[in-house]
């Protein structure tokens, strides 16, 4: 499919370093599927979503050209929109769910929740940040129905002090979660990843990677054997395991291996496909 | 396996059916190129390598045009260095056949890159044809004298056999297969995308970052298919067809035009690169359909001579 304009009905700040921008769209879209968003004379980047309705939404994190441009958009705009790509998340039925996001990787498990919810499913939530004026979401998830969602910080300034994947151990051995749903840095989704295998729970996790056609062709978004533009962005357990990339690098724009570096301090600042590189 | 024979020796390159990879699609990765062969590639193409990494065009880099595509990749590649080690590791997982994709500003830095390469794979493909990296491919793919040029180099550089993948940017292909010939190619692969752009009157801006591109897909298959058919009735050179290949029928065009192979591409996106196999088994039911018990019936049977 061709990029198609759409106007931009809104733009508000969420945090610090992260802003949402409305839409005057309404996708067909599942939780966890991207848009490539085109602002020209700018970038093409990819992006998830954090609302689907009416008016769907992307809510990014400020930290190159692109997403700059996104945030200092005005009601009026108009940005290409390319999507919705890619596979989302697989919503069951009836399940205890646990959904970790860190920093900019809780976006699209607010659409997620709700989805789940719907569904009839017990909805946990864990949220981590570097610091707490960077906790994205945690009103928009306590309004959906379900215990209040749990918060960590890097810094102690909110919650448990330390990285949401501590916490997110945590919470697997104290509510027993049929399921788990994870996006955010690929460190703490790998630590997450791993308790979930040595617990035998299955988990479903939204990865990021750089992307460039979006549709299978190019294969700047390899992950192992997969492309997370055709395959995911969300993978599973069972497609991840055995995975060597997963948690240990990713591509850069010339195919490059470019190792994710051990948090600083900072396990929580993405990304949830609402980043670029 | 039973049924027509549809196995190729093309130019030394020993395949168990005729159709390819395409470069530029999927190949950036070991794991991708594996993906190919296990879905049933008879030879797989690398993305063009050239001797160090290289990012490629801003996006968007690729517009689609119903069953056609523009895309402007730019050539985007991690450099030979690291593509030696996809190459590793994809050979301790399959042995079928490999072409790697070359690419450089001069004579001496494809053959640079060729022979650097050259103990990993069974052949190799210069790509002199890139329509959308300034100073690349098809301007020195589209002067015969230094497409003559940057094959010899390569050709002194390695004892596999060489392929040279030309331009349809031309008004002359035969004049580009003629002096991919004297260079010592061993094959000819036609073709590589054809220049183009496309404008989003929305945005009044092009619908490409780096506003020109190359066409692939259905649009390009006619333009293909007669360029194959040029150059097969001027040298006895095996000859590759590219463009717009989606299914067996468009296979068989550019077979009896002519080809000796074909790759498929820009199709992949559609469901994958299972694809390739897909069109390999339609190719032999084709000819057990119509009687035939070899490829070696059909190719070639448009081209002046008749059969090749």
């Amino acid at each position: 499919m061709r990029s198609r304009p759409v106007s931009v009905t809104g733009v508000r700040s969420e945090t610090p370093t992260q802003c949402t921008i409305v839409l005057d769209w309404e996708p067909e879209a599942q939780p966890g599927q991207f848009v490539m968003v085109w602002i020209p004379g700018v970038d093409e980047v990819p992006m998830g979503f954090s609302s689907i309705g009416p008016s769907a939404a992307i809510t990014v994190q400020r930290m190159g050209d692109a997403t700059e441009a996104l945030c200092a958009l005005d009601p009026g705009d108009r940005v290409g929109v390319r999507g919705p790509l890619g596979k989302g998340f697989e919503l069951l039925e009836g399940k205890r769910c646990l959904l970790v996001g860190g920093g900019n990787g809780v976006a699209p498990l607010v659409p997620l929740a709700e989805a789940l919810v719907a569904k009839g499913c017990r909805v946990y939530t864990a949220v981590g940040a570097r610091t707490r004026e960077e906790l994205l979401f945690i009103d928009r998830l306590a309004g959906i129905a379900g215990p209040a969602p749990e918060v960590a910080t890097d810094d102690g300034s909110e919650g448990h002090h330390g990285f949401v994947s501590n916490l997110a151990l945590r919470l697997m051995d104290e509510f027993r979660p049929d399921v788990v749903y994870t996006c955010g840095p690929e460190l703490m989704m790998r630590k997450v990843a791993d308790a979930c295998w040595e617990r035998s729970i299955p988990f479903q996790a939204s990865l990021e990677r750089y992307m460039k056609c979006g549709i299978g062709l190019c294969d700047a978004c390899a992950c192992g054997r997969y492309l997370v533009c055709r395959d995911g962005p969300v993978l599973t357990g069972e497609h991840l395991r055995g995975v060597p990339d997963f948690g240990s690098f990713k591509r850069g724009p010339s195919g490059v291996k470019v190792p994710f570096a051990a948090p600083d301090g900072g396990g929580s600042i993405g990304i949830g496909l609402g980043s670029e590189d | 396996m039973d049924g027509p024979d549809i196995s190729v020796d093309l130019c030394g390159v020993l395949m168990e059916n005729p159709v390819m990879l395409a470069s530029g699609v999927l190949g950036e990765t070991g794991p991708s190129l594996l993906e190919a062969l296990e879905g049933g590639a008879g030879a797989v193409v690398t993305k063009s390598i050239g001797p160090s990494p290289r990012e490629g065009n801003p996006n968007p880099t690729v517009v689609t045009l119903g069953d056609s595509l523009l895309n402007a990749m730019g050539l985007p590649n991690p450099g030979m260095e690291a593509y030696a080690e996809e190459l590793e590791w994809l050979r301790q997982g399959s042995e079928a056949p490999v072409l790697a994709s070359v690419f450089g500003t001069s004579p001496d830095e494809y053959a640079e890159v060729a022979a650097r390469l050259a103990p990993l794979v069974d052949g190799i493909e210069l790509n002199l044809s890139c329509p959308h990296a300034k100073g690349l491919g098809a301007e020195m793919g589209g002067d015969p004298a230094m497409l003559e040029q940057v094959v010899r180099a390569v050709v002194d550089v390695t004892d596999l056999p060489v392929l040279a993948k030309l331009t349809p940017n031309t008004g002359d292909i035969g004049a580009l297969a003629s002096a991919a010939e004297r260079g010592g190619a061993s094959g000819l692969v036609a073709v590589n995308t054809l220049r183009g752009m496309a404008v989003d009157v929305e945005m009044a801006a092009p619908a490409l970052a780096n506003t020109y591109g190359g066409l692939s897909g259905d649009a390009l298959r006619p333009v293909g298919v007669r360029c194959v058919h040029e150059i097969a009735g001027m040298t006895s050179l095996p000859v590759v067809g590219v463009g717009g290949i989606s299914n067996h029928i468009h296979a068989l065009e550019y077979i009896m035009a002519g080809a000796t192979a074909v790759q498929v591409g820009t199709a992949i996106r559609t469901d994958g690169p299972r694809i390739l196999g897909r069109i390999a088994t339609d190719l032999r039911d084709w000819l057990a359909d119509h009687d035939h018990s070899s490829l070696a019936d059909v190719r070639g049977i448009l081209v002046r001579g008749g059969h090749r």
